[in-house]
């Protein structure tokens, strides 16, 4: 049988979306009361919830402490329940671990971690599923639950994911496109400065494309970030209204 | 972007795996139809006409487009791809269904979508908001399907209804479907079928002829007898299959007799691999290459296969009786050891269904429309078609498509496709032997042409990028005359440190064909270049194989196009060179090596590179060059160097136990004018030849060893297995009839053994063995090194071998280009380059490719040599034996380099007495002995008998046997009837 047209020669990928067009995108901030932030996010089909507890001591071995900043704790966690097959991991499995770490190396950078000197803060993030772009949706999720926390930030950090199909980029992948196997790249922006956080690529990409496909990634980081900033003012008003209630 | 876009999100459920994937809906999709102010500006150009005039329809005399469903565009597209036939619409849900039912068709529909003048538009209708339709509950997919077509139908009307009323323009729904269409016109869609539109476009009749006759709404066919048991459903023979009852295989009909077939069975089996299926009934309207399930009949119903040749020759259904005698006919010749296993057809999984080169049979009734047709391929049945043109066709070579085989059929029922031409002409039988052997070669389709660059071309920048410049390396190619595809180009020249500097400069082909596009999927597709007699067909566009990455040198392919746009220059002048410098240019992948004087590499590093090609010269030139004393330029001593280190390397090579073979090439002198065959030439081999031969084998080793350190599991290499020792037995046996010992333990002690194989009374002997010694040899095949673990290459006894230098011509090469540039950095890589299960698949269709070209090769020479003699009538000539049968001699014209079977047992001829011995091998002939090698003249001629399978027949006429052979000196007897008459008059 014929293999899945990812691109159709008229332009449209396999959910009706064209090449830079972003998945549906739903946050809602503060939706877990007894945490310092938390966040709620849906990109298409993949959902992720974050949740932040700090600036407060460290935890456990004071050894760990930091003289001039804050220590960033990431830990990454996904439902049984997140993909199709229900796979039960254990805690701290090789992939989990390595998601931490990423997150970790993302928020440390656009945390104002000086502020906060031998403190600790906690980044929880869980994926209730899965559908292409996990890192992205948890780095979204976890900047609002960041915001949410009210620790400072240099900037958002929006990340999104992009492909590269038939010599065109494709921006946020979903999870049909991810399993055709192509070159994926994940890249979390600070929208503001253009700084990049992270930038992480899967299977081989020719230097001469990586331009390309790295701009479409950003373009898509920037839309993000245009919705993440709605979803936060959104929020913001709805709290003042409660406040002068 | 995003903000501005409304989406509605519909999720689909299903399956035991709970699968859910988004499906946005949009408003910015457009109609196609120019001039709508609705869509305005939407997204690319549109593609229909504004005022759809041409199709004079007398159903419909408004202007329309059509809108044809999914069966109609799988069936009727010979129609559709009519220039007559403009402005269809083909909505996503369509062609979504097609590239799931048919890869061919699919690939059909997008080469007329790209051909701007027929302007057809696709329409994503399953991803417009109005209209997109959700499966409702108890409906099934191809329900769900037909109502998304209608709906959309529907749209368009009142779409274009919106645009402007008084253009009255509609959108007018083709199915052949009765159902869908009554819906359709319950529903106010207009709607036709394909037979009742086509019918309607009153200025072009000849298009009926093009409809595919399909039986489903129960066309009678005059006897209502049914004369075939029913196929089962696919999904009763899938369960059949599983649980063993059924075996799946394909069908392979036989050659000789129309009523016999054996359907090869999928798998590892090693019991019932081949299954016999005997008689009409049995065979089940299966036809060759269909994928079949077969029943196993009971041991007592088990047949022998038959010796009779039994060709089809009936014209009535009534001959089903007859039939039915012959068939029992078959079954008395049963010896009891001979049974194998029997089965019958149940059913078929899958058609492989093509069109088919034959001939018209016209029907005896003068007014009949109904008409048989004859395929070349005797394996095929004959074929019912519908034709007003039958007087016209007749002595035409014709192209006819299967439509479908009812129960109650003789024969399948077709429609004619296409008039190739009369029948013996040049042009019309190489269009049939291109046909008949799977060879693509219509010219290439718009959508391919356009990826290739934009001319005039010429080096930029970004071409540069990852490129070294050796423009100033003395480069030159050495080729036959006339070659205008060159790959390949060399250079030589000494190092400061005394060492030699080689390159092998191969035209960087894949850095203009981009992998996954139109241009890359053709070549891909295509494989191989094919050469005929007189024709080639190319892999990739002229523009390429002969222009942009040819090698040539520029004054030589200024000439060729000159040639080519039948102008006639005859001085070239200092601006024409000036002119023509921008383009010698050429970009090149090399592969250069550091070697010492006793040709051991060194070092050996790949780049791409951009080179100038300072000559480009024939073998004989190179030839003369380097034997000239006189001549000490660059070019020379380049070439010079490279003899000397070839002639060390080919040394190192045969003892190592490379085999030189040799085969009869033959080349056709062509008259200029008539383009006939005038003379033939065996091809002659100059030092030279072995000199290019030899770097190239060289680059393609060290290219192999690269790419397979760089890619262990996905590497494009090429094998050539040993040969089973019995595969020997002929060329010892018959090097033992003339005291000579042949040994094969090893290649190296093969190649040495034929060395020795030498006569002085026979100096031809030694060619001979050489012959034979290549029939001995198993194919060489492209494989994926990760799944197989044999990569020895017996011929060139190389651990490892693959094809890197001639990508213009060999698409397994352009293949190994993009692995070598991953590997050194110099290009990207793409998924499908690293999945070694496409690659399997790749080398699958090469070594298909190969091999029907090189089946094409030998007819269009078999071809060609009957041409040349019937120019030159019945021509008497020496010949030497290659093999004895058990009624037959073969036999090998050095002469022409012609092959041909003498033939002792003719059809109503009381048979000579023959004595056949497996062991010496002879043949005994009423008392005369033949033994592999002996000289024997013979006689040449043209049998025509047979309009549709002409061939070139042989007669032994030394040495001299009363009634075998034919006298030397016969006057242009007609050869059609044969000595018979001449044996009576004997008598
Ligand atoms: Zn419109």
């Amino acid at each position: 049988m014929a293999g899945l047209e990812l691109l159709s020669d008229q332009g449209y990928r396999v959910d009706g979306r064209r090449a830079g067009e972003l998945r549906k995108i739903q946050a809602r901030m503060g939706v877990f009361a007894q945490a310092d932030g938390s966040a709620y996010i849906e990109q298409g089909n993949t959902k992720a919830l974050a949740v932040v507890y700090g600036p407060h001591e460290i935890r456990g071995s004071r050894s760990r402490a930091l003289p001039d900043r804050a220590l960033v704790n990431c830990q990454y966690s996904s439902a049984t329940f997140s993909t199709g097959e229900r796979k039960r991991r254990a805690h701290g499995d090789r992939k989990s671990c390595e998601m931490g770490l990423q997150l970790r190396q993302t928020f440390e950078a656009a945390i104002l971690t000086q502020l906060h000197p031998r403190s600790q803060i906690d980044i929880y993030v869980q994926v209730l599923q899965a559908d292409g772009g996990t890192y992205a949706a948890c780095v979204n999720a976890a900047t609002l639950a960041v915001l949410d926390a009210g620790i400072p930030m240099r900037d958002f950090v929006c990340a999104c994911s992009a492909g590269f199909v038939d010599g065109t980029a494709l921006a946020d992948l979903s999870h049909v496109e991810e399993a055709a196997g192509g070159p994926q790249l994940a890249l979390a922006l600070l929208p503001a400065s253009g700084q990049i956080a992270l930038l992480e690529m899967d299977a081989r990409l020719h230097e001469d494309h990586l331009e390309w496909v790295l701009e479409a990634a950003a373009q898509a980081a920037r839309d993000v970030h245009t919705l993440l900033d709605r979803v936060v003012r959104q929020h913001v008003r709805e709290a003042s209204i409660l406040l002068g209630d | 972007m995003l903000k501005s876009k409304t989406f509605l999100k519909k999720t689909r459920t299903g399956g035991v795996m709970k699968i859910v994937r988004e499906h946005y809906l949009r408003d910015d999709i457009g109609c196609g139809a120019p001039g709508c102010a609705e869509c305005g500006g939407a997204h690319g150009e549109p593609a229909l006409e504004p005022q759809p005039q041409d199709q004079a329809s007398s159903l419909w005399p408004r202007p329309h487009y059509l809108l044809p469903d999914t069966n109609v565009l799988l069936h009727q597209i010979d129609v559709l791809e009519d220039p007559a036939i403009r402005n269809v619409i083909v909505l996503q849900t369509v062609l979504q269904e097609v590239r799931n039912r048919s890869a061919p068709v699919y690939k059909r529909i997008r080469d007329v979508t790209n051909n701007l003048e027929k302007h057809f538009y696709t329409f994503t209708n399953e991803h417009h908001r109005e209209t997109y339709v959700e499966q409702e509950q108890g409906e099934n997919a191809n329900d769900r399907n037909d109502r998304a077509i209608r709906v959309a139908a529907k749209w368009y009307n009142e779409h274009l209804n919106k645009m402007s009323a008084e253009n009255q323009l509609q959108v007018i729904f083709i199915t052949n479907d009765r159902k869908n269409k009554e819906k359709a016109v319950e529903e106010g869609i207009p709607a036709f079928t394909c037979e009742e539109y086509i019918k309607s476009l009153t200025a072009n009749p000849e298009l009926i002829d093009r409809l595919a006759c399909l039986s489903e709404d129960g066309k009678e066919i005059e006897s209502g007898k049914i004369i075939f048991s029913e196929h089962l459903p696919l999904s009763k023979l899938q369960q059949g299959v599983k649980s063993g009852i059924y075996l799946q295989g394909t069908f392979r009909a036989s050659r000789e007799n129309y009523l016999e077939a054996t359907v090869w069975i999928h798998g590892d089996t090693e019991e019932n691999k081949e299954i016999i299926v005997q008689g009409l009934k049995h065979l089940n309207r299966a036809v060759h290459e269909d994928v079949v399930a077969v029943e196993i009949l009971p041991k007592n119903q088990w047949v022998a296969p038959s010796p009779v040749v039994l060709q089809d020759e009936g014209q009535d259904e009534d001959d089903v009786e007859k039939e039915e005698e012959t068939e029992r006919m078959l079954k008395t010749t049963i010896n009891e050891k001979m049974l194998r296993p029997t089965g019958r057809v149940v059913g078929i999984i899958k058609r492989n269904w093509r069109p088919y080169c034959g001939m018209l049979s016209k029907s005896a009734i003068k007014e009949s429309r109904r008409h048989l047709f004859t395929p070349a391929d005797k394996r095929i049945p004959r074929i019912r078609i519908e034709t007003r043109q039958a007087s016209a066709l007749e002595g035409r070579r014709i192209i006819v498509a299967i439509d479908g085989w009812p129960r109650n059929s003789r024969y399948p029922n077709g429609h004619f496709v296409r008039n190739l031409g009369d029948v013996g002409e040049k042009e019309t039988e190489t269009e049939v032997l291109l046909l008949e052997h799977d060879v693509p070669h219509q010219p290439f389709s718009q959508a391919v042409l356009s990826f290739l660059p934009k001319m005039p071309w010429s080096i930029t920048e970004n071409d540069m990028k990852n490129r070294e410049d050796l423009r100033h390396l003395c480069v030159c190619s050495v080729d036959p005359p006339g070659c205008t595809d060159i790959d390949d180009a060399l250079h030589c020249r000494e190092l400061k440190n005394g060492n030699l500097e080689v390159g092998v400069h191969i035209a960087d082909v894949s850095h203009f064909i981009r992998p996954g596009n139109a241009l890359d999927q053709e070549s891909a597709r295509r494989g191989t270049t094919v050469y005929l007699c007189e024709k080639r067909i190319d892999m990739v566009p002229e523009l390429l194989s002969s222009n942009l990455c040819s090698l040539r040198c520029n004054v030589d392919r200024y000439l060729y196009m000159l040639v080519h746009k039948t102008i006639v220059i005859t001085i070239l002048t200092d601006s024409h060179q000036q002119m023509l410098s921008a383009f010698t240019h050429r970009l090149a992948f090399s592969c250069i090596w550091e070697m010492n004087h006793n040709a051991e590499i060194l070092k050996t590093r790949f780049t791409k590179s951009v080179i100038n090609s300072k000559a480009s010269l024939t073998y004989a030139e190179a030839q003369m060059r380097i034997d000239s004393a006189t001549m000490n330029d660059d070019i020379t001593t380049s070439l010079r160097g490279l003899n000397k280190l070839a002639k060390i390397l080919k040394k190192g090579r045969i003892e190592k136990g490379a085999l030189t073979l040799s085969s009869p090439e033959v080349r056709f002198h062509m008259d200029s004018e008539t383009h006939d065959p005038i003379d033939l030439q065996t091809k002659e081999l100059r030092e030279t030849n072995s000199m290019v031969e030899e770097f190239m084998l060289l680059a393609n080793i060290s290219v192999a060893k690269k790419i397979h350190e760089e890619f262990s599991e996905h590497a494009l290499l090429r094998k050539h297995p040993a040969p089973p020792p019995s595969n020997y037995e002929v060329l010892v046996k018959a090097a033992k009839s003339k005291n000579l010992e042949i040994k094969t333990d090893t290649a190296r002690s093969l190649a040495d053994s034929l060395d020795r194989a030498e006569s002085l009374a026979f100096p031809y002997l030694n060619t001979l063995l050489r012959i034979l010694a290549t029939r001995c040899m198993m194919q060489a095949v492209y494989f994926c090194s990760g799944m197989d673990n044999d990569f020895h290459h017996y011929g060139l006894a190389s651990p490892i071998y693959t094809h890197f230098t001639s990508p213009i011509r060999r698409y397994a090469d352009i293949i190994v280009h993009r692995l070598l540039a991953v590997a050194i950095g110099a290009d990207c890589t793409y998924p499908e380059l690293t999945d070694k299960h496409k690659l399997a698949d790749i080398c699958k269709n090469l070594n298909f490719r190969h091999k029907m070209a090189q089946y094409a090769q030998r007819a269009s020479v078999a071809f060609h040599t009957q041409l040349f003699f019937k120019s030159k009538g019945i021509v008497s000539e020496e010949a030497y034996i290659l093999f004895v049968r058990k009624n037959a001699i073969v036999v090998l014209i050095p002469k022409y380099g012609l092959e041909g079977t003498v033939f002792f047992e003719e059809k109503d001829k009381p048979k000579p007495q023959l004595i056949y011995d497996d062991e010496a091998p002879s043949l005994k002939i009423e008392g005369v002995v033949f033994h592999v090698f002996d000289k024997v003249k013979v006689k040449i001629m043209l049998d025509s008998s047979n309009l549709q399978h002409q061939k070139i027949r042989m007669a032994l006429v030394e040495p001299q046997i009363p009634g075998i052979s034919v006298p030397s000196e016969i006057s242009n007897m007609d050869i059609n009837e044969p000595e018979e008459k001449r044996r009576k008059l004997e008598k």
